[in-house]
């Protein structure tokens, strides 16, 4: 009897499925791998170090599925979204379901398209189950959300609001400026970049304080989803070591890419700083703490690494190192101003959670933003919860509202601008206008909300068919917690007396 | 010197694994956060299949790993024999 190969012998055998064809020059089957300008010399010098086959991986998967089914119906049988901290906590779901889901159909799709247009079969085979992965992913995380549909605002037209609403902008237009790069550029971008520094930002401080929260259905579909991310992050880390060594001349490409795609990953994270700091009733870790351990700590080491071949730490780090005092607390502020025209509630926290909060952040949070909020909670008790009936000034390149402030001074809003053939754009920081001054004829063509809007695109004038055409329930999907539906049906739900809140809840047990 | 992490779910297939480790790796770091547990180590963190199958008292694969790995950071080595993490 012959011997059972080994993982390698497998690995080689299961995934060379490549030949070079006769009927059509190699360059027409494969249109896409060259204009990027990267060099490949030997595609048959990839190799995934997980040896992954699809025999395992089907293996694999299928007992992933299992496990996550089982604890998602036991969630459901047990009425689980009782067991969750508070009602705000659903907030941070309802974000994750409108803005992060999207993306992973949008990765999905991505990595189709490189399964078939990467010129090396080991490439496109890891690809093709990245792609399956991420199909997996969106499927699971809206059948473990639509649970919470039925209790719950917010959750009901998620595809839509990607499509349209005006803070899904950024997310939805961070993939499609992807989505819309050659193989390797998307390889850059989200086979390495968003997979290996940012992904474990989104799934491993936050579902663990999914976890801290009561949210045990979230918490398992956040690390079902990661386990595959570890994959992921190592197709990644392959991609650009591949393209490294292949050629001395890919290097500039690849340290340009790799400076844009990780601004662009960061801008797009503010927004899980905010759910991170604000959303999470309880928080186990803040932004700024997983910032320093999966950016600085996990990615510094990363960067170490990638030093041998030339690779630098982006310039702009040092930005980042400054705004990480700060980026959380804007973006809620911004949410908070919006919120109005928003599928989620904002509030302002509580003195439970503002002593957190600067603890947390002890050179910015009291000097800065708690005099802020006990300024806003001053006037809601007036009866002027504050609303912004304006449309916002947005980044041509992030699509973030202009609300971040200059790096070296808190009070300053920051703003840039450039012309192009005589037309003028703004920006939020230096990067993102480096970005669009490096593409130009690419980010001009950006769907920008607030543009739309004026143009009469969005459903008219006014904010009652702005939200019209967004499909909102509105009073309902939109506007403060305090005194929304979510928030009378919770306290019913837990027999709290409908005029207290939490605190006082607290301090009832 | 750089650090390798590795997270894991807190959960019963984990800790088997997490005591190979600690077995293996005597420089390795645990820390326990809600649901998940995550190690790190300077340099370099290898999960053996001889330890873990002693433990458990059968034969593990080390891809079995896939089954209660969070994420990890580092570069991977894995093959019949172990699952390893570098710098």
């Amino acid at each position: 009897m012959a011997k059972k190969l080994n993982m390698r012998e497998r690995y080689k055998l299961m995934t060379r499925l490549g030949w070079e064809t006769t009927y059509q020059p190699m360059d027409r089957v494969f249109p896409y791998d060259k204009y990027e300008g990267i060099k490949v010399r030997d595609w048959d010098a990839w190799e995934d170090p997980f040896r992954m086959t699809m025999d395992a991986y089907w293996k694999y998967q299928g007992e992933k599925e299992k496990k996550l089914y089982a604890i998602m119906d036991a969630f459901a049988q047990n009425n689980g979204q009782l067991n969750v901290t508070d009602g705000r906590y659903l907030n941070a779901l309802k974000l994750f379901l409108q803005g992060v889901s999207p993306l992973e159909y949008q990765a999905h799709r991505g990595f189709a398209r490189q399964g078939r247009h990467l010129g090396g079969d080991g490439a496109r085979v890891a690809c093709q189950m990245q792609s399956i992965d991420e199909l997996r992913h969106v499927q699971t995380q809206v059948h473990t959300m639509s649970h919470y549909n039925k209790y719950f605002d917010g959750f009901h037209e998620f595809p839509l609001w990607h499509d349209r609403v005006w803070y899904l902008s950024v997310p939805k237009s961070f993939f499609d400026d992807a989505n819309t790069c050659g193989p390797f550029e998307f390889m850059i971008a989200i086979g390495f970049l968003f997979e290996y520094v940012l992904t474990n930002l989104l799934f491993v401080p936050f579902m663990s304080g999914a976890a801290y929260n009561g949210d045990m259905s979230t918490v398992t579909f956040g690390f079902s989803a990661q386990s595959d991310e570890a994959r992921h992050l190592t197709l990644g880390l392959q991609a650009i070591k591949f393209m490294l060594e292949q050629h001395e001349d890919n290097l500039p490409i690849v340290q340009r890419w790799m400076d844009k795609w990780l601004w662009r990953g960061y801008k797009v994270l503010s927004l899980v700083g905010a759910m991170q700091d604000y959303m999470l009733p309880e928080s186990p870790m803040s932004w700024k703490e997983a910032w320093e351990i999966y950016f600085e700590q996990n990615g510094g080491a990363l960067f170490n690494d990638l030093a041998r071949y030339g690779i630098k730490v982006p310039d702009y780090a040092a930005i980042c190192a400054k705004e990480k005092d700060h980026i959380s607390h804007q973006v809620w502020g911004i949410l908070y101003n919006h919120t109005n025209a928003a599928a989620m509630h904002t509030w302002v926290p509580d003195q439970k959670k503002m002593d957190w909060l600067s603890a947390k952040y002890p050179d910015t949070f009291d000097k800065y933003y708690r005099p802020r909020y006990e300024y806003w909670k001053e006037q809601e008790e007036k009866g002027n919860r504050y609303y912004s009936q304006a449309l916002p000034c947005i980044c041509q390149t992030c699509q973030i509202p202009m609300g971040f402030t200059e790096p070296d001074d808190p009070t300053q809003v920051a703003y840039r601008s450039c012309e192009y053939k005589g037309d003028k754009y703004h920006f939020c920081s230096d990067p993102c206008k480096k970005i669009f001054e490096d593409e130009p004829e690419k980010y001009v063509h950006a769907w920008l909300p607030p543009q739309q809007i004026f143009q009469g695109n969005c459903g008219g004038e006014g904010l009652d068919n702005v939200l019209k055409y967004y499909h909102f329930n509105d009073g309902a999907d939109n506007m403060e917690y305090v005194g929304s539906p979510d928030e009378k049906r919770w306290k019913e739900w837990k027999g709290l007396n409908p005029d207290e809140g939490i605190d006082t809840e607290a301090k009832a047990s | 010197m750089s650090a390798v992490f590795l997270a894991l779910q807190d959960v019963d297939e984990s800790r088997p694994i997490i005591e190979a480790i600690e077995k293996d790796n005597p420089e390795a770091e645990i820390d326990r956060q809600p649901a998940m547990v995550r190690i790190t180590a300077p340099d370099r963190l290898v999960v053996k299949r001889e330890t873990v199958s002693e433990l458990i008292g059968a034969d593990w694969d080390p891809q079995d790993i896939q089954l209660v790995m969070i994420s990890f950071g580092g570069n991977l080595d894995e093959d019949d024999d172990q699952f390893m993490i570098h710098w």
